[in-house]
């Protein structure tokens, strides 16, 4: 890891030790904690890191990013920074400028579609966009309608019809019409970029917080089970909890592994070719497989109390399982990913896997 | 600070893409000279002495060691892809593969300097095969419950006692064995056990082949009867050999192997289904590839740490844990898949014949080389909570 990496991940990581502690957010009633936090995270320019200075962001590299949304699952962290980067890497493809504010980004499920339409305007569906309610923008990936032609544009999030959603985690996962949309600005994206690319690096931001809500998970049952006795003794010591502690820190592994990966393939690629594909999708399908085995365990070494509005466990648990589904399940990335492991034939596959 | 471990995210470096290719070329000409089917996986009944010597003539045997002892002084990250080549292509590794993994390295850092001088090069040239001495009749996954004792005698030491499920006892010139030297103390019930070098082939050894579930004969019951080991052949400390069993399991707990050993059924069924799979054999290779990749990703980097010198016990624990799980649960999902394969796939009796061989291996791939128990163990004393 970069010096400069670490540096941002830092100021991430003590940005939400100070202001998105699980505890005092599960407390709070009325959502106060949103704003400073929010504050706090433009003022660092974390939600526009991964734009480019002279298109007004803090241009930061992926892989400074990547650490950030690490970070933010962690911390199970429930406001737009993941869906306000990816905005702003979006249009940064386009070489679109980003505005101040909370963002998303639509289409957020590869199975919807944003047409482009003859006289400018957008048309179409999305659903399961994460936090359009909340955001001022939305940056949209739109084609002609036949699957060409790819544009990005930036359209204002008042000229598009929301109808308001919740995730399993409770955050807002909204469906967004566009009819006749005009956008703000519209440009033809890059070439070789296309929905999947953007689904892609959706998947991949996603797995890394799936993994570090894992990770946080892993730690709180951890705790946990060094402080709660019964049969007196603490229940750590009983071996059948041992084990299933130590599955949750093999899938906490393999989910950060299969997602760190990822990021590093992503970060480090030129093109979206079979490799990358194999990494990002693999990542989501074992991340959100991990997101399943380690919730429950974390939920089951936990007892009673882990299943109360009052305890913080839900925060990791039911985020790192509503993630599963922003875009592409691990079923759909399996389909696709068996697709293209049986196009190449069975003696391609060993070298697909190999180098990486 | 967190529990959870890190696995970071290790690339191969250039010169080991060099270096595969060398070996799959080396490998196909192999398969092209009949040595060996890459389609019969049951290779584990193969001796295969010349295919040996012609590996340990590229230099893939004791790629990490020092030059002096005929070793090639490479990275853990070149032996890595020589290992993973070999095992996709079920090439027949038996005869090197215990003494390049870990008896290898046990000599390196325990052996008197003439006993490495003697040994080593041998193994560098593929010429020598090793077993590993660890369990007994009443002793497994409880190592240090081990009896077979040596009793100290002019010049050495005297064994008696039985090792059993000693794999390739029966073509093993040497064997890395711990024998018990002292009773174990109150204060440590480890404490008593030594590590010793062991030759084969000599009065006072009786190998007895063990039956296998597979049809195989691979594993056996090792007797000894008044066998004289003598004083130099003691490795490591006396008493001490607690101290030395846990640097090894990192090398042995890691590797490919850990995950690979059913692989063959998944390249059979992606070739059965054809290039167009329904939708439910795609979801099904893409979940297990997704699940491959993963593993492999993780076992790499734990080479990596090994290259950097760490001892990343519990990290090889949990590779294990989950690639051998993986590996048992592979024929069976296979299998799932298969199920609705066309009847005249091409590939359709190679098939049901690898899979009956793997659904047979499966049992066993969460016992050998540290159970899934002991594992757990290890991982939930690595979170502290024993």
């Amino acid at each position: 890891m970069a010096e400069s990496e670490n540096i941002v991940a830092e100021t991430a990581e003590r940005i939400f030790a100070d202001l998105a502690d699980a505890q005092t957010i599960n407390s709070d009633k009325n959502g106060s904690w949103k704003a400073p936090l929010w504050q706090a995270l433009t003022e660092s320019g974390l939600p526009l890191a991964w734009v480019p200075e002279e298109l007004g962001g803090s241009g930061a590299s992926l892989a400074e990013g990547f650490s950030v949304l690490s970070s933010a699952g962690r911390f199970a962290v429930a406001v737009p920074l993941a869906e306000t980067m990816l905005a702003g890497w979006l249009l940064a493809q386009a070489k679109i400028a980003s505005p101040e504010g909370e963002m998303t980004v639509a289409p957020a499920s590869p199975r919807d579609r944003i047409t482009l339409n003859a006289d400018g305007t957008l048309s179409g569906r999305a659903r399961g966009v994460p936090f359009a309610k909340a955001a001022k923008h939305i940056a949209v990936l739109a084609d002609d309608g036949k699957g060409n032609a790819l544009s990005i544009a930036l359209v204002d999030a008042a000229s598009v019809r929301i109808e308001a959603g919740l995730g399993l985690g409770g955050d807002a996962s909204d469906t967004v019409t566009f009819s006749k949309v005009a956008p703000i600005t519209i440009k033809p994206a890059p070439k070789g970029f296309d929905q999947t690319a953007l689904m892609l690096m959706g998947g991949v931001a996603r797995s890394l917080q799936i993994a570090g809500a894992l990770e946080s998970m892993l730690d709180i049952s951890v705790r946990y089970s060094n402080e709660r006795v019964a049969f007196e003794k603490k229940i750590s010591k009983f071996q059948a909890v041992q084990h299933n502690l130590a599955r949750l820190a093999g899938e906490s592994a393999a989910a950060l592994a299969a997602a760190t990966s990822a990021a590093d393939a992503v970060a480090n690629s030129t093109s979206f070719d079979d490799a990358f594909f194999l990494e990002a999708a693999s990542a989501k399908i074992r991340c959100s497989e991990a997101a399943e085995k380690g919730a429950a365990i974390a939920h089951q070494v936990h007892g009673a109390i882990g299943f109360t509005i009052e305890h913080i466990l839900h925060r990791y648990s039911l985020r790192a399982l509503a993630w599963r589904d922003d875009f592409g399940s691990e079923s759909y990335w399996a389909v696709e990913l068996g697709k293209l492991v049986a196009d190449r034939g069975a003696d391609e596959l060993w070298p697909l896997v190999a180098s990486r | 600070m967190t529990a959870a471990l890190r696995f970071d995210p290790i690339r191969l470096p250039p010169e080991c893409e060099q270096l595969r290719k060398e070996v799959r070329k080396f490998l196909a000409d192999e398969i092209a000279a009949g040595t060996f089917d890459p389609h019969q996986p049951n290779r584990e009944d193969t001796d295969a002495p010349e295919f040996s010597r012609r590996v340990g003539e590229r230099g893939w045997l004791g790629m990490t060691w020092p030059k002096k002892y005929g070793g090639h002084e490479r990275s853990f990250l070149e032996r890595y892809v020589v290992t993973e080549e070999m095992r996709v292509a079920n090439a027949p590794t038996r005869r090197f593969f215990v003494a390049d993994r870990q008896s290898g390295p046990v000599l390196l850092k325990y052996a008197p300097e003439h006993i490495k001088m003697d040994i080593l090069p041998r193994i560098c040239r593929g010429e020598v095969c090793f077993a590993i001495g660890m369990s007994e009749p009443n002793s497994g996954s409880d190592l240090f419950a081990a009896k077979t004792k040596a009793t100290r005698t002019d010049g050495g030491f005297l064994i008696n006692g039985t090792k059993i499920w000693t794999s390739s006892a029966h073509i093993a010139d040497y064997m890395i064995a711990i024998f018990r030297t002292s009773p174990p103390t109150k204060e440590n019930r480890r404490h008593g056990l030594t590590q010793f070098l062991v030759k084969m082939k000599q009065p006072g050894i009786q190998v007895n082949p063990i039956g296998q579930i597979t049809g195989q004969f691979e594993f056996n019951e090792v007797v000894f009867t008044d066998y004289f080991v003598p004083d130099d052949h003691m490795l490591g400390e006396i008493d001490g050999a607690w101290k030395q069993a846990t640097s090894e399991l990192a090398y042995e707990r890691s590797g490919p192997e850990r995950f690979l050993e059913t692989y063959y059924v998944l390249t059979e069924l992606v070739r059965a289904v054809g290039p167009k799979p329904d939708t439910r054999s795609a979801e099904g290779i893409g979940r297990l590839v997704a699940q491959l990749h993963t593993m492999r990703r993780m076992s790499v980097s734990v080479a990596g740490m090994l290259q950097a010198g760490k001892e990343p016990v519990v990290e090889a624990s949990i590779v294990k844990d989950i690639g051998t799980i993986w590996e048992q649960q592979l024929p069976h999902r296979v299998r799932d898949l298969a199920a609705f394969v066309e009847e005249n796939a091409g590939n359709r009796e190679t098939l049901e014949h690898q899979l009956s061989f793997a659904i047979k291996t499966a049992p066993k791939l969460t016992i050998q080389g540290g159970t899934t128990e002991v594992l757990r163990g290890i991982i939930a004393r690595g979170l502290g909570l024993r």
